[in-house]
């Protein structure tokens, strides 16, 4: 699959364009480099809670509209039918609103965990989803730290669901349906780079209104989503217990050692058995 | 119950009189009583559980069981199949003991622990299938259509699969003395060691596997439990949990199957009982120490005083720590029913141990926790049961507690 080129650069190219940047010519050459990743920039002081990307994200992926809105008093969840959501916190700075959605990881621990490859990190960084390999085990879901992937439990041909940042959007040429969405201009789309580049000049002119730190540059690993809030994120309902490698990295140790154990074990075992091989004649009458 | 002579229950094929169809058909009758107190209990949960599975497939996951979005992983993986194959870990066990350090005298423990060990892989393993959500998919990592290599997952479940090959082909030469086919028992019988070093190795893998699954979910997992070293304890307590499982079933059949075992070996088992319990209580005695070094290692300490800490050292000390102590006092005194208890208990103490990991220290922060629904401890009961049905069945056939026909004596 993947994005043809010319579609990449019109992509980039807009994505530029959001960012009033206009900065974009020869990225596509170094795609695999995890700061070219496309991601998205979420600003939680610009929101203003109006669940517009809530409604763009239900309709570009044939979701239920959502019937609930952001409340301090509930925590809303992501569920089976919705990718997204915004959710309103009080905070010391006044009532705050937070989206969320997946965080298109650099390295994602639901791609590593899915034993199909149906969960996909593309070359241009969203994370995708293919329902014609995805065999319903739910190991994605195990170990993703940010709790993002869904299952329809209550159906036959269940499916997971979490945001793809529109990738089939992105083929065409268009931005996030979110992004396009937002009246308050609170999410931008462009490269990491860009967006690391951007929201650092945003703490820089701003730094009263601003926490200085942007949560998704190194967390787990560093993250495609990327935030930027007036409050530390666990004011906003964010894990920030998260260690900042990446999370396949924790498997890694084990998985070398696989090849290693194939060929010493069965080695080692042959040799213990030509050497105990004579032994058994004495040693019927136990070992007492 | 015990009776003195051993008569050889097992019918087996007399390859000069029969043919291979017709002794198969009349093998199929059943053999034994009908209304024993264990199928009056069994046969009813099994039909009701054969109805939840199909609800299962027909409605979706949510029908029956409590999953949530936050714990996609119950009482079907955590007990099912990680605690199950846990305690199947005595095949590997034993067949090191028999055909690598070449301890002659567990001999008689093989075929039978080979074949729990086989049906429990396929039953227990097996049920992961009943939890995939999209079934029809799962021949797509064995296929090679999509080899997510980077996924422990992925070797988990095709070490499952080509372990339960290594088991069936050193459980063959049963079924070659059960047919009466004697030119492939011979060929079966050589391929016995290679199968033994190809499973043990795939053992240590898995078994340790089925730790590494749960290393992604690190802020997820109690950090009593948690370490990186998950993979390890796995590893080290399937020792100890196989050979208590082998213990306790073995005590199970001695009595069960009484007329199938012949006098030497129904004398001797009491003596392989004490010497595995001396095993159980050297690999419970480096566990315990590892996890002590991990409690250290990790700096545990604050969160001993808390009802989850209680809990830890509960494991820790009534399910580790004393039936190890038993373990050993029962090898030293000789008393068999010191090691039936302190194996009953380190049984308990390994499903505590795996769910611990996996449903109850799991997402431990969450308000609503996950419980079991009682449909699938139903499905989870229908698939122990039907395993312990198919395991009579082939005792009752196949020469595995009982003695080889004569003709394959009269070849060695
Ligand atoms: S947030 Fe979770 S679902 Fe999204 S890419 Fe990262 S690991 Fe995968
Ligand atoms: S549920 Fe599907 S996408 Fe998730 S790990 Fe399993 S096969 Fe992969």
């Amino acid at each position: 699959m993947g994005l043809d080129r010319r579609v990449f650069m019109k992509t980039l190219g807009l994505a530029g364009a959001t960012l009033a940047l206009g900065k974009s010519t020869g990225m596509a050459s170094k795609k695999d480099d995890p700061t070219e990743f496309l991601g998205l920039l979420y600003d939680s002081t610009r929101c203003i809670g109006c669940q517009s990307c809530e409604f763009a994200c239900a309709e570009a992926h044939n979701l239920p509209e959502p019937k609930d809105y952001p409340d301090p008093e509930v925590v809303r969840k992501m569920d089976e039918n919705r990718r997204t959501v915004v959710n309103a916190y009080n905070t010391s700075q006044g009532e705050a609103y937070v989206k969320e959605q997946c965080m298109h990881c650099n390295e994602p621990a639901c791609v590593v965990a899915c034993l199909t490859e149906a969960m996909y990190k593309t070359k241009e960084g969203p994370v995708i989803w293919r329902a014609d390999k995805c065999m319903g085990c739910r190991f994605c879901m195990v170990s993703c730290p940010f709790d993002i992937p869904k299952f329809e439990y209550h159906s036959t041909n269940p499916k997971i669901l979490k945001c793809d940042m529109c990738y089939d959007r992105l083929k065409e040429g268009k931005i996030p349906a979110c992004v396009e969405s937002c009246p308050a201009e609170a999410i931008v789309f462009g490269t990491r780079r860009e967006l690391i580049k951007e929201a650092r000049r945003r703490i820089h002119e701003n730094p009263d209104l601003y926490k200085d730190h942007i949560y998704g540059e190194h967390e787990a690993g560093g993250t495609g989503m990327l935030y930027l809030a007036p409050v530390n994120m666990d004011k906003l309902g964010f894990k920030t217990n998260l260690q900042n490698s990446s999370y396949p990295a924790l498997t890694k140790g084990f998985l070398y050692s696989v090849p290693s154990v194939f060929v010493l074990v069965p080695a080692l075992l042959l040799g213990i058995h030509e050497a105990t091989k004579n032994n058994h004649q004495t040693e019927d009458d136990g070992d007492e | 119950m015990m009776e003195t002579n051993s008569i050889t229950l097992t019918t087996m094929r007399d390859p000069e009189k029969q043919s291979t169809w017709k002794f198969l058909i009349s093998e199929l009758k059943p053999k034994g009583k009908i209304f024993t107190p264990f199928n009056i209990i069994s046969a009813p949960i099994i039909l009701l559980g054969v109805i939840l599975i199909i609800i299962r497939f027909w409605k979706g996951l949510g029908a029956v069981t409590n999953l949530t979005q936050e714990v996609p992983w119950g009482l079907w993986i955590g007990f099912d199949v990680v605690t199950g194959v846990a305690f199947a870990g005595g095949a590997y066990v034993i067949t090191f003991l028999v055909y690598i350090l070449n301890s002659r005298k567990y001999h008689s423990l093989v075929r039978v622990t080979v074949l729990n060990g086989f049906l429990a892989y396929v039953f227990y393993a097996g049920a992961l299938l009943l939890d995939l959500g999209r079934p029809w998919n799962v021949i797509n990592p064995i296929i090679g259509n999509n080899f997510g290599t980077s996924s422990v997952l992925f070797l988990v479940a095709w070490h499952f699969l080509l372990y339960m090959v290594a088991q069936l082909i050193e459980f063959s030469p049963a079924i070659a003395e059960w047919l009466g086919a004697r030119r492939a028992h011979k060929i079966l019988s050589i391929m016995t060691l290679a199968a033994v070093i190809f499973g043990i190795t795939l053992s240590t893998l898995h078994q340790s596997g089925l730790g590494a699954l749960y290393l992604m979910a690190k802020e997820k997992i109690h950090p009593l439990w948690y370490s990186e070293f998950i993979p390890l304890l796995f590893f080290v307590s399937s020792i100890f949990a196989g050979l208590s499982m082998v213990i306790f079933e073995g005590s199970i059949s001695q009595r069960v199957f009484s007329n199938q075992i012949n006098e030497k070996n129904h004398k001797s088992h009491n003596g392989i009982l004490i010497s595995l319990s001396r095993i159980c209580a050297g690999a419970m005695f480096a566990y315990f120490f590892l996890q002590i070094l991990i409690f250290i290692h990790e700096k545990r300490w604050e969160h001993l005083d808390t009802t989850m800490g209680y809990w830890y050292l509960f494991e820790m000390i009534g399910l580790v720590l004393i039936p190890m102590m038993l373990f050993f006092q029962g090898y030293r005194t000789r008393s068999l029913a010191l090691i039936k208890t302190a194996a009953i208990m380190t049984m308990i103490g390994i499903i505590v141990n795996r769910l611990n990991v996996t449903v109850i220290g799991f997402m431990w922060e969450e308000p609503l926790r996950y419980f079991p629904s009682w449909m699938e401890i139903v499905i989870t009961l229908t698939v122990i049961f039907t395993e312990i049905w198919v395991f009579r069945w082939i005792i009752r056939r196949m020469p595995v507690l009982s003695d080889s026909p004569a003709w394959v004596r009269n070849e060695e």
